[in-house]
């Protein structure tokens, strides 16, 4: 093995680099030389180019990522005690207890294999939370598939659904919901999106950082080896003997076993107090946990890589530098404490070793045996990645599509036609993205912990934190692909919103926001116009509804060849409830209750689910936000659900009425007579905007008779449109009337089949 | 009424077992798997999840732990002992159950309200219900097949060893509909649904009487009180 070293560096200052085969560009190879007065060695080299990679340094997104940061008020902040640029953000939830929380893509590997690339993507997520010092308590999942019926469609959705199951399952860690949407823009982009929350005392809060002289830095947990080398690969066959390991899997394989351990492991060391600082080791591997921790720290690091505990031995410094192996962490642990650190991880029988220490120097120092392989400052490597402003362009196609309404094209109605109408009800609420989703949820353990308030089928996920007092997390993620082809800025508001709103039709009041950012190419400047308006959506966004963005990830590179995924920037709402025994049911249990329709309905059916499923179209405006109706909305519900006065909520959304109305009678089997003639006069709309409009701020709620008068008059109070349009009715059946009735085991067949006659 | 619970690396469901012993009245006591000493406890459960990773054979290595060899000799002696999912493979693997459980028959990992029948009330974890009772308690697994040679079928059918049958659906290809076995002294009883996430109003499976309120588990945990105290 040849090892290029420091001095190497020095002396033969004009060797020839494969830089452009890392995915540097010209510059950025320029200025690496520039910070280190001469050419990178080949593991700097390596370090640099995966560290800057849009991947690790946001390069493109980060301009307009410093929105989330700005657009804050201090109310804002009051809640927030880690912000962005942490490994997650953590919010006060009270009684002396934070929870943090984060969303993260992992996309492209699980398009490659989407049993490892899916498992891993769980994995990673979970090491975050527990960098931060939590107990990870539960995750979700947001998947984006191609179109059902497509040859490749099976091959992604088993293999993705088997890896979270496999992994998630393993981990003991309740699945509480998520999202799965079927759509042919994603059909050789599949995305992956996997959320995770944890739970902390706020003193037991940790940060990646290596700021204290002469602490010990420490890799433990797996053994690193040769998975996940992506341009490391190429590296090593151009540079290196060709007998050493040449082409790797670009995709990491994953233990959930030993990341189980490693939890309960890392839980037990935080408990004795034996680190004084964490990372997870995730893209990017050592090169980012040492860069950052000593970055964060303001200090600098010493480091022995042939200390690293290895699957293979032939691995190169480089290599082992870049290798993602999971199930991996870097602690920080003072010298007095190192022999508490070795009786836990021994308790847990996992492997660890000291590979160097904390020095107070601004260099990050990495050796092979007596050679000097790494001398760089670690700001450089971790933080001051090059930053671009990338150009923006709105597309051409935009405006033409937005003439295009739903409207303008003339699209048949069958308003005068009840069998059609009926017909169509059907046809909807049993589409791929309306169906029952027990398909993939029932291969999720969503019971583990014996603290799931709410989970699939409900709009929200519920978590309790406290067994003493019964306070709780609500969580929904929400994005809508088409609404933002229409118009990312609205669309991401509209995700905002409905997630939002989804919390609080739950009972819990919403606190801080995160999330997914799922684009195109950032080369594309129509690509980065969709992400400028996403951005600047969400960030407006969540400044009108008064809570903070506390951190996300971003996922480029979205396209096959030069056709983008629709925008698809998933965000995800967290709200608090202080017991959840106060949590609102989504369906309907009790006979006999009022059936009311919150907020109005308008002629909006752009983008909608009615639009795709009977016409297979796609044009127009999105539906119109009111965030400041969804935040009164909100408090209407909290405050309905303090004095018990809703037996049951569910929000309108992808396909209105009519899958509230299917979801509300199924959850429980509870039957209803609806009549929408009223709704149809008051909002002057007609019967297909009635049943399918997509029109915001819309809840429907079930109320029993003896709380009728006070909950009418709580929304009169709030100023909130309330109209009755139904009574829950143990019949068996739904009734429209007017147009039709349901048995509802019917309707229950529809709704159940879909998925499992595609992939089973 | 101390009852021990034993965390294997690997096990899920420790803090469930736990919590459920504690609402039902018990004490739990927290084992470690490579403890040889069981702290006195009266009872023991081995609860679910993945212990050591399923490598091998599910509940193959946990089997071979310390703690394990004196819980086998006293089971031997008549302790009670639950083995829940991963602890009911435990105990087919220590050999204190017989048969075996493999791969469920649709190949997917299932999580679902299960309705079981009590089919034996006569052990120390089932005494507390009527016979034929249908309980619906949550079930999660990947390999919960249960299969045994017809001999043994006959052996347990016969013997009225069976405590537990599927009802309107057999979720994971299990021979006779089996849920749950005893042995035939009935201190001993293991079954692949979870009694544990079925224990507290609000954080179970859904019932007549309300959203997540199922609480059929419980029983499971007061047979046992019962059955210790009157020992």
């Amino acid at each position: 093995m040849i090892i290029d070293t420091v001095d190497q560096a020095k002396i033969e200052a004009a060797k020839e680099q494969p830089w452009a085969a890392l995915g540097l560009k010209q510059d950025e190879y320029n200025s690496i030389k520039e910070i280190l007065g001469r050419r990178p060695t080949s593991s700097e080299l390596a370090m640099y180019s995966v560290m800057w990679s849009e991947h690790c340094s946001y390069k493109s997104s980060k301009i307009y990522l410093r929105q989330f940061g700005e657009k804050v008020t201090p109310e804002m902040k009051k809640r927030l005690l880690v912000g962005m640029g942490e490994n997650a953000g953590v919010v006060d939830i009270g009684e002396g207890l934070a929870v943090t929380f984060k969303v993260e893509s992992h996309n492209h590997p699980s398009y490659i294999e989407p049993f490892q690339g899916a498992a891993t993507g769980v994995g990673g997520i979970v090491r975050d939370i527990l960098t931060m010092g939590a107990r990870p308590i539960a995750v979700m999942d947001q998947l984006r598939f191609g179109a059902p019926e497509h040859p490749d469609t099976a091959r992604v959705v088993h293999g993705v659904v088997d890896g979270i199951s496999f992994y998630g399952n393993c981990l003991g860690l309740p699945n509480i919901g998520g999202e799965t949407v079927f759509d042919k823009v994603y059909q050789g982009n599949p995305l992956v999106n996997a959320l995770s929350i944890g739970v902390l005392k706020h003193g037991d809060l940790k940060l990646a950082k290596a700021d204290k002289v002469g602490d010990l830095v420490i890799l433990f947990g797996a053994r690193t080896g040769a998975d996940g080398i992506g341009g490391v690969s190429v590296l090593a066959s151009d540079t290196f003997d060709a007998d050493g390991p040449s082409r790797r899997p670009a995709v990491q394989v994953g233990d959930p076993f030993a990341e189980k351990v490693l939890i309960e492991c890392c839980l037990e060391l935080f408990a004795a107090g034996c680190v004084s600082g964490i990372q997870d080791l995730g893209g990017a591997g050592i090169s980012c946990a040492t860069s950052e921790l000593a970055s964060n720290g303001g200090k600098g690091m010493k480091v022995q890589l042939k200390k690293v505990l290895l699957r293979d031995e032939s691995l190169t410094p480089e290599e082992i530098l870049m290798s993602e192996s999971q199930e991996r962490m870097m602690a920080i642990v003072p010298k007095r404490h190192l022999r508490a650190f070795k009786k836990i991880v021994d308790k847990h029988e996992v492997e660890y070793s000291v590979l160097g220490k904390v020095i107070n120097e601004d260099r990050l120092l990495i050796y092979w045996g007596e050679q000097e392989i790494v001398n760089v400052p670690p700001r450089t490597v971790a933080h001051d990645g090059p930053v671009y402003e990338r150009p923006v362009r709105k597309p051409k196609w935009q405006a033409p599509l937005n003439a295009a309404s739903v409207q303008a094209r003339g699209l048949y109605r069958a308003n005068n036609n009840t069998t059609d109408l009926a017909a169509q009800f059907v046809q909807i609420i049993s589409s791929p993205n309306q169906a029952d989703k027990s398909y993939i949820t029932g291969q999720f353990d969503r019971y583990v912990g014996g603290n799931t308030a709410l989970a699939y089928p409900d709009g929200a996920g519920m978590i309790r934190v406290s067994e003493e007092t019964g306070l709780g997390v609500a969580l929904s993620t929400d994005a809508n692909g088409r609404y933002c082809q229409l118009d990312p800025y609205q669309g991401a508001r509209l995700a905002l919103a409905e997630a939002y709103r989804n919390v609080a039709t739950s009972g819990a009041k919403p606190i801080a926001v995160t999330n997914c950012l799922n684009f195109g190419s950032p080369e594309n400047p129509g690509v980065m116009w969709q992400f400028k308006q996403a951005t600047t959506g969400l960030a407006d966004g969540c400044l009108e509804l008064g809570i903070p963005v506390t951190g996300g990830n971003v996922s480029f590179y979205n396209q096959t060849g030069d056709v983008a995924i629709f925008p698809t920037p998933v965000v995800g709402v967290l709200g608090v409830i202080d017991d959840v025994a106060r949590r609102i049911p989504s369906g309907w249990q009790d006979e006999g209750n009022n059936i009311y329709l919150l907020g109005v309905t308008k002629d909006e059916l752009d983008g909608s689910v009615w639009s795709e499923v009977v016409h297979d179209y796609l044009g127009g405006r999105p539906p119109a936000v009111d965030l400041e109706f969804e935040k009164r909305l909100a408090e209407l519900l909290h405050g309905a659900s303090l004095q018990g006065l809703v037996a049951s909520a569910t929000d309108l959304s992808e396909a209105g009425l009519a899958q509230a109305l299917t979801e509300s009678v199924l959850r429980f089997n509870m039957g209803a007579r609806v009549w929408i003639s009223e709704l149809c006069e008051r909002d002057g709309i007609d019967k297909t905007s009635a049943l399918f409009s997509e029109s915001t701020g819309r809840v429907l709620v079930s109320v029993g008779r003896e709380d009728d008068v006070k909950f009418v008059g709580l929304c009169d109070a709030r100023n909130i449109p309330v109209l009755r349009i139904g009574v829950t009715d143990n019949t068996g059946e739904l009734e429209i009337q007017d147009l039709a009735t349901w048995k509802l085991s019917d309707l229950r067949n529809s709704w159940v089949a879909t998925l499992p006659e595609l992939f089973s | 009424m101390k009852i021990g619970v034993v965390t294997f690396p690997g096990s899920l469901d420790d803090r469930d077992a736990a919590r459920a012993i504690r609402l039902a009245g018990g004490e739990p006591v927290s084992l470690w798997h490579a403890d040889k000493s069981i702290k006195k406890v009266d009872a023991v459960v081995l609860p679910g999840g993945f212990s050591y990773g399923d490598y091998l054979r599910c509940g193959a290595i946990a089997a071979q732990a310390p703690v394990m060899k004196n819980i086998i000799k006293k089971a031997g002696e008549g302790l009670p002992v639950l083995g829940i999912c991963n602890g009911f493979q435990i105990l087919v693997e220590s050999h204190l159950l017989p048969g075996g459980l493999i791969r469920n028959e649709k190949q997917h990992f299932v999580c679902r309200d299960q309705k079981l029948r009590v089919e034996n009330v006569d052990s120390a974890w089932t005494s507390a219900f009527q016979k034929g009772d249908e309980i619906t308690i949550p079930l999660k697994n990947g390999e919960g097949g249960y299969i045994a040679t017809d001999e043994t079928l006959k052996m347990l059918e016969g013997e009225g060893l069976i405590t537990f049958r599927y009802l309107e659906v057999n979720p994971n290809g299990s021979m006779n509909d089996i849920a749950g076995l005893r042995n035939e002294r009935g201190n001993v009883v293991g079954l692949m649904p979870h009694p544990e996430h079925a224990v507290e109003p609000g954080f179970g499976p859904d019932s007549p009487v309300a959203m997540r309120s199922g609480v059929d588990g419980l029983k499971f945990f007061q047979s046992v009180l019962r059955s210790v105290i009157s020992a």
